[in-house]
């Protein structure tokens, strides 16, 4: 790789021995996957996955130790993912005494860490962050480092950054040095798709099990997906939105770090199919497919029947726009079926901004009385444990249901079930 | 016994017993009981993966095509090797992920421990050699000695 003046100094030395290995370690990575040289971040924050004081990370507390020891802190301000614990989420005493007496011990200490290395504010917890109650939105053509699956996705694709699927640390180390390697969904031709997905279905399809299909199918190859502009119309929120939790099945069913949506997406939008590569695949969906695609979801409960004990909206954390709208349509459902309040404890998730602003509507007041709890909490982080994990719960996010036991089910199918319409 | 030839991603020479999963490994899911509850042998959580489920890999050469899930990957492979709860090795029939590559370079650069080695790109064959409990050994320059004889 081949280092300016400024980036060689830092390898070399001449700025302390730890930028020296925080800038080896940035090389080497580029190394493995043919960068030849080292850009400048240009995005105005940044942005980590590891938000969790867990115990278990406590190596990775000692690495930024070693940061903040020799002054090495990040040359941006940066959110986080969203923080594992709130009081306001149903937890039994047992799981309670697990949360703070053995996994989450660090959160506090660990909170302080990042404070001094350069968190935004005390709001700035959540997987969302490119919402603009949160403040976090890279400009297109942007260059980052940041990490979490779901945001690298929606920052390339519906902002038009440019990020690679970075690992926790790694995100933090680029904007120590404030070079980031060039390789991959940082270049022109990394983000040239090489499958063209053909959506025919006779409905709009499900976001969550659309990204779901699409990321099981091209894993972490880039993808350039045709017929669903006609049922998306334009990027407005509703759109953004879905493709946010499009976006995070893609990512954490496969390996999605880039899509492009035909007539939708910036860049799709500015060069349409000049973004296909010389040799692309092609992958049909219709109902069918997607069918196939759910059926083939295991169910890892251990009494497939039990009834749900909770249920998980927001993993990716819940829109402004997703909030009112789910706030009408429980309402509209509870009035059906007869109830005044969810029969299953159901909890809505959101970035602390996006809440903040939530609650200066109306609609906040609906929620409540619905019985909806709504938190900040990482739900994946709430599930993470064995405790957690032999609970039935029920959830409408892809990305839940593959990293933990939570069994998924369409939005209809969720919205029935916790406002005791037809089970599923 | 065959010989397999990859690109080195951390140096090192060791002698382990194969441990081969077919699918993706899911680093946060597969590692997260050896971190968390003080599991020594780590023993694989990620019910997902049929190949690895339940069963030990502290110690093993895990032999796979690639990893998968959270891009937290990379920190819960460093902070396995930082609790000495890792695979003796990793290897891997595809080019290495982001993910994975972090996890590599990490232990490899920020721990002043023993080092875990990591070889990519051994190609489709090494994996449909390779059998759990096989004796691999991780020679110099990316060499991988496989020997069918337990």
């Amino acid at each position: 790789m081949k280092l300016t003046e400024e980036q060689q100094a830092i390898l070399d030395g001449k700025e302390g021995e730890t930028l020296a290995k925080v800038m080896e370690t940035l090389v080497r990575y580029g190394e493995l996957f043919g960068a030849d040289r080292m850009v400048p971040v240009t995005s105005e924050y940044n942005h980590l996955v590891t938000s969790f004081g867990l115990k278990a990370l406590t190596p990775v507390y000692d690495l930024m130790d070693r940061l903040i020891e020799t002054s090495a802190y990040s040359k941006q301000k940066f959110s986080l993912d969203p923080r594992p614990l709130d009081p306001k989420v149903p937890a039994n005493f047992l799981q309670n005494i697990v949360f703070d007496h053995f996994m989450y011990t660090k959160q506090d200490e660990y909170e302080a860490q990042l404070k001094k290395l350069g968190t935004m504010d005390d709001d700035a917890y959540t997987c969302t962050c490119y919402m603009e109650e949160v403040g976090n939105v890279p400009k297109k053509g942007d260059i980052l480092s940041w990490s979490e699956s779901s945001a690298v996705v929606y920052a390339n694709s519906v902002l038009g950054a440019r990020c690679n699927r970075n690992s926790g640390i790694i995100d933090l180390m680029g904007s120590v040095v404030g070079f980031v390697p060039e390789f991959g969904l940082l270049k022109d031709e990394g983000r040239k798709a090489t499958w063209i997905v053909e959506v025919k279905t006779t409905k709009k399809p499900e976001a969550q099990l659309l990204g779901s299909a699409i990321g099981m199918k091209v894993m972490e190859d880039v993808p350039y997906i045709v017929g669903l502009d006609k049922w998306l119309g334009q990027l407005d929120d509703a759109a953004k939105t879905y493709l946010k939790d499009f976006g995070a099945a893609t990512a954490s069913n496969g390996a999605v770090g880039l899509y492009h949506v035909e007539g939708i997406t910036p860049e799709a939008a500015e060069s349409g199919r000049e973004l296909l590569a010389d040799d692309v695949k092609t992958y049909v969906i219709d109902d069918a497919e997607l069918e196939r695609v759910y059926k083939s979801y295991p169910v890892i409960w251990k009494k497939k029947d039990a009834k749900p004990k909770l249920c998980f909206m927001g993993c990716p954390h819940m829109s402004f726009e997703q909030l009112t709208t789910w706030t009408l349509r429980v309402e509209e459902a509870l009035k059906k079926n007869g109830n005044r309040k969810v029969v299953v404890p159901t909890v809505f998730t959101a970035a602390p901004g996006v809440i903040k602003r939530f609650e200066q509507t109306e609609y906040a007041e609906r929620l409540k009385k619905t019985g909806i709890i709504l938190s900040y909490i990482c739900p994946l982080m709430y599930m993470n444990n064995p405790l957690s994990a032999s609970m039935p719960v029920i959830t409408s996010s892809n990305k839940l249901r593959t990293y933990t036991s939570a069994r998924y089910y369409t939005d209809d199918e969720i919205l029935a079930q916790i406002t005791g319409g037809v089970q599923s | 016994m065959r010989t397999f030839n990859g690109r080195v991603v951390a140096n090192g020479t060791v002698s382990a017993e194969a441990l081969v999963s077919h699918g993706g490994l899911n680093t946060l899911a597969s590692f997260q009981k050896a971190l968390q509850f003080g599991d020594k042998s780590a023993t694989c959580g990620d019910q997902n993966n049929p190949d690895l489920y339940g069963k030990k890999m502290a110690g093993k050469a895990l032999c796979l095509p690639r990893t998968i899930g959270s891009t937290t990957g990379g920190l819960v492979l460093y902070c396995a090797c930082a609790m000495h709860r890792q695979p003796a090795c990793l290897l891997f029939s595809e080019p290495i992920d982001s993910l994975a590559a972090a996890g590599a370079i990490l232990q490899d650069i920020w721990l002043d421990q023993e080092k875990m080695p990591v070889i990519d790109s051994l190609g489709e064959e090494f994996l449909a050699y390779v059998k759990d409990g096989m004796k691999i050994t991780v020679k110099e320059n990316g060499v991988v000695e496989v020997e069918s004889d337990k």
